[in-house]
């Protein structure tokens, strides 16, 4: 049976692995290769890297830093922050990541996504969707508004509309993260994690607002995500992926029980 | 040396990286000479059926690859490089392919519109018989998959291990003489999948 996938983030501001709480006053927790090196051997089943200033510093991602990742641990790992174009994309993935996640990049130009699949393949190409739940009055069917540049900028646009079109680009996985979960550690966005799940045809992982295991036995069960990402939970040492495991196979979720 | 075939179908930068944290020496390559002179090949890929086989058309490398099969030299496919040895597939409206393996490549298709496509993850593998491959690695471990079409071999001999997916038991590896084929990636299938690539790296060829 195909496994849910367990994915520690690490959000990576000059070199040094950071985490915020939605998005702001982030505090340093330690090296990108070791922390990597470490949740891979505790048996993580995948990675994902942000170079959380690339973006709003105008530079390209840091590619040595992948190459480190790459030549360090044996599962894979997607990287995203300060993606630009094809170059860029084709910079990481030539450096070892499995995967390459656009967020502001493809709601500027969505095109992006179709281009990337054609030249690379659909499963590298990942998009980061980052929704707020709107307020009175907003248009947005779903109830939840994308944003860009880490909650910055309010777009109009419906989260679930556009994860659909990201689908019908070719995208290979959609990253849905909470801007309103993120870093709270109470539990994932159940309702829109649920509804683009359901509704569109490739992996969905969930992202912001994993505290507990029970959290994300919920985000599986109830919410049927494919894939959850995992932060302030492992990097704060309360909880190991082992020990997270352990709860989900009490819970009945399929995972991998062997590393 | 093991010769790792480029031919313009996905990153081979993992597969590259596995085999040197193995101390192994390897070269990613197109050049025919090399490939033929190569102790062992690996003949990676992601990506579309029809553009990997136009691009081995135009490279001239089809012969090469038959030639390696034929003369006994240890040859491992990898997720489309083991899509594309076999006969067909039913990707891109239908690509003849290099035929090394009797049968065909299908689609999944599921009948519950919650199951996802492309088949991405970890899986377990049930190994159908004994094989130098699968040495000090446990019957249903675990391997890290990324597709949407899948090996059907037509002869069961040739099947090696298997997966479920999607209503669907197929062939995850494909074994025959000194050719093995997995549809996972061992390069990133952590460190059992590094045992297998060792493994294969020990294997003489013979069955």
């Amino acid at each position: 049976m195909l496994s849910k996938r367990i994915i520690p983030c690490l959000d990576v501001r000059n070199k040094i692995v950071t985490k915020g709480v939605r998005f702001q006053n982030n505090i340093d927790l330690g090296d990108p290769v070791e922390m990597a090196v470490n949740y891979s051997n505790g048996g993580c089943d995948e990675l994902v890297f942000y170079d959380i200033t690339a973006s709003a510093e105008g530079r390209p991602i840091d590619i040595e830093m992948v190459k480190e990742v790459a030549k360090a641990i044996r599962i894979p790992f997607s990287v995203g922050g300060g993606i630009s174009g094809l170059d860029d994309m084709y910079d990481v993935l030539l450096a070892g990541a499995e995967k390459v996640s656009v967020n502001s990049l493809a709601v500027k130009n969505p095109e992006i996504i179709a281009e990337g699949a054609r030249i690379f393949g659909s499963q590298c190409i990942v998009l980061g969707i980052d929704p707020v739940k709107t307020e009175k009055g907003n248009t947005c069917a779903s109830g939840y508004e994308v944003t860009t540049r880490g909650f910055r900028e309010h777009t109009g646009i419906d989260a679930l509309e556009w994860a659909k079109k990201a689908e019908a680009l070719g995208v290979g996985e959609i990253v849905v993260n909470s801007v309103d979960a993120d870093g709270t550690r109470e539990g994932y966005e159940l309702t829109l994690t649920r509804m683009i799940a359901t509704e569109v045809r490739v992996p969905v992982v969930a992202s912001g607002g994993g505290g507990t295991p029970e959290h994300l036995a919920d985000v599986f069960n109830l919410a049927y995500a494919d894939a959850a990402i995992i932060a302030s939970m492992i990097h704060t040492g309360d909880y190991t992926i082992a020990s997270i495991k352990e709860h989900l196979k009490k819970a009945g979720v399929a995972i991998r029980q062997k590393w | 040396m093991i010769a790792i075939i480029d031919y313009k179908a996905g990153n081979l930068t993992s597969v590259q990286l596995a085999l040197e944290s193995l101390g192994q020496s390897c070269k990613i390559t197109d050049d025919a000479k090399i490939i033929g002179d190569a102790d062992r090949v690996i003949f990676p890929g992601d990506g579309a059926a029809l553009s990997a086989m136009n691009s081995l058309r135009d490279l001239g490398l089809i012969d090469v690859i038959r030639n390696v099969v034929s003369d006994g030299v240890p040859f491992l496919g990898v997720c489309l490089g083991t899509q594309i040895i076999l006969e067909r597939s039913e990707e891109n409206g239908g690509v003849d392919s290099i035929g090394l393996v009797p049968g065909l490549v299908k689609r999944f298709n599921p009948s519950n519109s919650m199951v996802k496509i492309p088949h991405m993850g970890w899986n377990t593998v049930s190994f159908n018989r004994a094989h130098a491959l699968f040495s000090e690695i446990e019957d249903e471990s675990e391997f890290y998959f990324i597709h949407s079409y899948y090996p059907a071999p037509s002869n069961s001999n040739y099947i090696l291990g298997r997966t479920e997916y999607a209503d669907t038991v197929f062939t995850s590896i494909i074994g025959n003489a000194n050719l093995v084929a997995t549809q996972f990636h061992p390069e990133r299938s952590g460190r059992i999948g590094l045992k297998m690539l060792e493994n294969f790296c020990d294997w003489d060829g013979s069955c």
